[in-house]
């Protein structure tokens, strides 16, 4: 843990601009005690917080804002809080609930004129929150309790039987009649209520051979919670790789590959979460390493600068992040060549944050659900704001991911569609449990499950639990 | 601008050349304390706990508004849900003398929603309903909170939207347009904002909730509501507006036109209008502009064109196609060398991406930019961008240019780099003289930005002090205890009972503690 003690401004600065903003503004002269927000180890960049301009132009994609309509819990005002921080105010509790407060959905990056890279901005924020603010103890076991358990395989498939006894026993309904576990415990209430009702787990081997001529060889990320709780999305994807004339390669000693701990600034173990997925996919010799969770793929393409200190990993990070394609990024770059089948179905598309605004990838799915022979395509109204997922967010802050939620399940609803479609575990989990609440019956499904369906001229029917 | 520009400090503006007046405009930080404290509780025992916001950490987040080189942090702000809360704060704020300060979302260029270190600032941010859309009567009611943009989307689906669209009509709020007079790239056909305000509810400086129009078109006796759309919150508050809805036009053409110099674009816009086709919009990007829209949001603009023209032409398809033949015509016969028309929705949205983008985008190129805003009549267009590239080459501070060409509202981005050594003076140089070009020319000092704090030092070049003080009448008239949005628009704060004319110092009877000026 680096600890510093900035209080002026006279330290030798190399980047003038950093300078200018760290001389600026109230410094706690003659209170020593008092420590500022951030140590010297990657804080926020000054270079990067001064790109903002403070147009506002953010405020109306950010989800927390459209809650609130609070300056500080718009990305804005985070950006002004993180300036204060540079300047020497401390990292109280009332700064460290702004940042937390962040779903870290990135619509004000795509909403950005001014080219504000508040992606790195938050992360960095988030890396010194953890090494600096002491939580509450509730808050602390429960973040403790979900990094011990969401990222580990094994620890979720343990899960998996419970839950599924659970599940089939009619207790749910009982449960969330009763009200009982949203007064006594809302943070468990909202993981219940977002468990998705579990499918049987197909395995798949280490390698699945192309179809035909071999057009590439690729590596597959299985992911935890899509592995554990979306096995079928899994399956998909492997066949409509191999069915596209991709050999794919399933490495077995594949972890998690650290999105989680990325998004929540616990920096060592997203390290090394990320070395770990390095080391299982750089000996399969692939072409592309091909994921279809998209915050999966996000900071699978970061791992370049997670691990930029790192000189063992550094230029490895580098070549591995170049290589990662989301599926349907993959698949639209590949071209297709297995016939499709008719799908007679009318889909709503949402994008998922780290697909749309992380990644920019938001015309290769749609182009590819648009390949498929009578399929229609609907867009949902306010399609740039979060539907309240965003990682572990809707666990920890359940109620506003409620509204989050409930307010992208009417838009999902106005659309009119049979079948919603989306690239990312956490949203089919959030947007389902909305819908249901909402009494909106609509079937749910990955992409990639609906171009598997076209492929092996699977009905509609097959897609996607109803709800 | 950039926001490290400048030193900060927590009261008072930051510009080294701001007019000392401009002190008092924003007030001292601890000055009211007493009545700061009062207007809390009265706000604390009417809204929930996060409605009122006194922590210094929250403060500073709402220093400035999109105009960020005028930094000072409120001493309270207050985000009222409804009118009764804000009406009873505001009469708290006049009983107290505290000065208050209204702002929706904080995006005004002009410094109007600059804050008072010693008063309140009321955020209309939650008062963001959409009360009534009537279709048969053409007219929306809305709060002042409710973003612009909102407005079009939910009278779409009956066949209507908002006329007005500033820049930011994706998160600008209808209070602060009403406020501030917003104009926007239709303005040249369908008019500015108060075109389309037909009532407002208003709270007064002293608390009271008066309405002012209505749903007819015109009221009898005095026009206040025309006396308070673009007043910058210096009358009162608006809590609600009654606006106009447009029919959705039959068709809409948006081209992108792409010329060799900014003469040539210029000479086609003055060519359409004085035809007679009077296109929804016609705006033109000069070379850097759009080489930083390009940089933003590449939007692909015609490559190496000296200037491009926006043009969307809207209404009935016959006159459309006739209208478009007519615009083809004179761009060709003025230079251009590329006619782009949008074949869908999202070829559209493309161009006026590019061009709806470009004051932030220029961050991409320049460290520190200002945005100016002037307004000259069209046909002294091609003689002022002359003047300004003339400026610019003299003095050696770039200006982008992106402006309203169809109605003459320009809006030079002139460009600096704030750590450099003198740029900064430069670059207000080159802006101020761009301004005085403007009145030289029979224009004004602000086409649709607003006065606020940052032109204020420039209303004596416009008005003779007999034109100030007849304004300050007005003002007096509404706001005798000078508390809502003081230091705004005029450049000498001057009390209420004074007599209009120069004064030097207080009135002899005030001086002698006999009489108080109010």
């Amino acid at each position: 843990m680096v600890e510093s003690t900035r209080a002026r401004s006279d330290e030798p600065q190399s980047d003038p601009r950093k300078a200018d903003a760290l001389s600026a503004g109230p410094v706690p002269v003659g209170t020593p005690t008092v420590r500022s927000a951030f140590d010297e180890d990657h804080p926020p960049s000054a270079e990067l917080i001064s790109d903002c301009v403070h147009c506002g132009f953010c405020l109306s994609t950010c989800p927390t804002y459209t809650l609130w309509g609070e300056e500080m819990d718009s990305p804005r005002g985070r950006i002004d809080l993180m300036k204060a921080g540079l300047q020497g105010a401390p990292l109280s509790d009332t700064m460290v609930q702004h940042f937390d407060a962040c779903l870290g959905c990135m619509a004000c990056v795509t909403a950005c004129p001014s080219g504000v890279q508040y992606d790195k901005l938050i992360e960095a924020t988030r890396v010194q929150v953890e090494r600096h603010h002491t939580r509450s103890p509730g808050d602390r076991a429960m973040r403790t309790a979900i990094f011990a358990l969401f990222p580990y395989k094994k620890r979720l498939r343990a899960l998996r039987g419970p839950l599924r006894a659970y599940q089939a026993s009619g207790l749910p309904k009982v449960v969330r009649r009763s009200g009982l576990l949203d007064r006594l415990a809302p943070k468990l209430a909202a993981m219940e209520g977002l468990a998705p009702v579990l499918e049987k787990r197909e395995k798949l081997p280490e390698r699945v051979p192309a179809t035909g001529a071999r057009r590439a060889v690729v590596g597959m990320l299985t992911g935890c919670v899509q592995g554990e709780f979306f096995p079928g999305v899994n399956a998909a994807t492997a066949r409509v790789l191999a069915a596209e004339g991709c050999d794919v390669i399933i490495p077995r000693r594949q972890g998690c590959c650290g999105a989680l701990s990325v998004h929540n600034g616990r920096q060592e173990e997203a390290e090394s979460f990320a070395r770990a997925t390095i080391d299982a996919f750089e000996s399969a010799g692939v072409d592309a390493v091909v994921v279809n969770a998209a915050g999966c793929g996000s900071s699978m393409k970061e791992y370049a600068d997670i691990l930029a200190d790192d000189p063992d990993y550094a230029e490895r990070a580098k070549a591995f992040s170049g290589k990662v394609r989301d599926v349907s990024e993959f698949l639209a770059e590949l071209g297709s060549v297995a016939p499709r089948h008719p799908l007679e179905v009318t889909v709503a598309y949402h994008d998922a944050c780290h697909l749309g605004h992380a990644q920019g990838i938001r015309s290769q799915p749609r182009n590819l659900l648009k390949e498929i022979p009578g399929l229609q395509l609907r867009e949902i109204a306010e399609a740039e704001v979060c539907c309240g997922s965003a990682g572990i967010w809707n666990v920890l802050n359940p109620e506003p991911a409620r509204e989050l939620g409930d307010r992208k399940a009417r838009n999902i609803a106005g659309t009119g569609a049979e079948l919603l479609v989306t690239a990312n575990p956490g949203c089919l989990m959030q947007v389902s449990s909305s819908l249901e609440r909402q009494g909106t019956r609509i079937g749910l499904a990955h992409t990639i499950e609906v171009i598997d369906a076209s492929i092996r001229g699977l009905p509609v029917s097959t897609l996607g639990p109803q709800h | 601008m950039s926001g490290t520009h400048g030193t900060e400090t927590t009261a008072g503006p930051v510009l080294g050349d701001t007019p000392p007046e401009a002190t008092s405009a924003t007030g001292e930080a601890g000055d009211n304390a007493a009545g700061i404290a009062a207007v809390g509780r009265v706000a604390r025992a009417l809204m929930p706990e996060t409605g009122v916001i006194a922590d210094p950490t929250q403060l500073r987040t709402y220093e400035c508004d999109g105009l960020a080189h005028y930094r000072v942090t409120p001493a309270l702000v207050v985000l009222p849900e409804t009118t009764e809360q804000l009406a009873a704060v505001v009469k708290a704020c006049s009983e107290h003398g505290v000065p208050f300060v209204a702002r929706g979302s904080g995006t005004g260029l002009s410094g109007g929603a600059l804050p008072r270190a010693d008063g309140v600032l009321l955020v209309t941010s939650r008062m963001r309903t959409i009360r009534e859309i009537r279709r048969a009567d053409q007219r929306a009611i809305v709060e002042p909170g409710v973003i612009n943009l909102d407005v079009t989307r939910a009278a779409t689906p009956e066949g209507y939207y908002y006329a007005p669209d500033p820049s930011s009509q994706q998160i600008c709020s209808i209070g602060g347009n009403l406020a501030e007079n917003s104009g926007g790239a239709h303005c040249l056909k369908y008019g500015f904002t108060s075109n389309h305000v037909l009532g407002t509810e208003l709270i007064t400086p002293q608390g009271d909730v008066v309405s002012l129009g209505g749903l007819a078109p015109d009221s009898p006796g005095y026009d206040l509501l025309g006396t308070v759309v673009g007043s910058e919150g210096t009358l009162g508050i608006a809590t609600t507006a009654t606006v106009r809805l447009v029919r959705l036009p039959e068709e809409v053409r948006t081209l992108l036109v792409g010329f060799h110099t900014t003469d040539d674009a210029g000479a086609a816009t003055s060519a359409i209008i004085s035809a007679g086709v009077l296109p929804a919009a016609i705006e033109m990007m000069d070379a850097l502009a759009i080489e930083a829209a390009e940089a933003a949001v590449h939007c692909n603009y015609p490559a190496g064109a000296g200037a491009v023209l926006v043009i969307e032409l809207d209404g009935a398809s016959a006159e459309v196609e006739h209208e478009y033949q007519l615009v083809e015509r004179f761009c060709q016969e003025n230079g251009s060398f590329e006619l782009r028309l949008a074949t869908d929705a999202t070829e559209r949205a493309l161009i006026w991406r590019g061009r709806k983008s470009a004051f932030a985008a220029v961050g991409r190129i320049s460290p520190d930019y200002i945005v100016q805003d002037g307004v000259i009549p069209r046909t002294a267009l091609p003689e002022v961008l002359r003047a300004i590239a003339e400026l610019s080459s003299s003095s050696g501070v770039r200006v982008a240019n992106v402006f309203h060409a169809g109605d003459g509202n320009l809006h030079p981005l002139v460009l600096f780099d704030g750590e450099k050594e003198g740029a900064t003076e430069a670059a207000e140089k080159v802006s101020g003289a761009i301004l005085d070009l403007c009145i030289t020319h029979g224009g004004a000092i602000t086409g649709e930005h607003g006065v606020g704090v940052d032109k204020a030092a420039y209303m004596p070049k416009m008005f003779t002090d007999d034109d100030l003080d007849t304004m300050q009448l007005v003002r007096c008239a509404f706001d005798p205890g000078n508390i809502s949005n003081p230091g705004k628009i005029f450049p000498t704060p001057r009390l209420c009972g004074e007599v209009p004319g120069k004064r030097k110092k207080a009135h002899p009877l005030v001086e002698a503690g006999l009489a108080d000026a109010f």
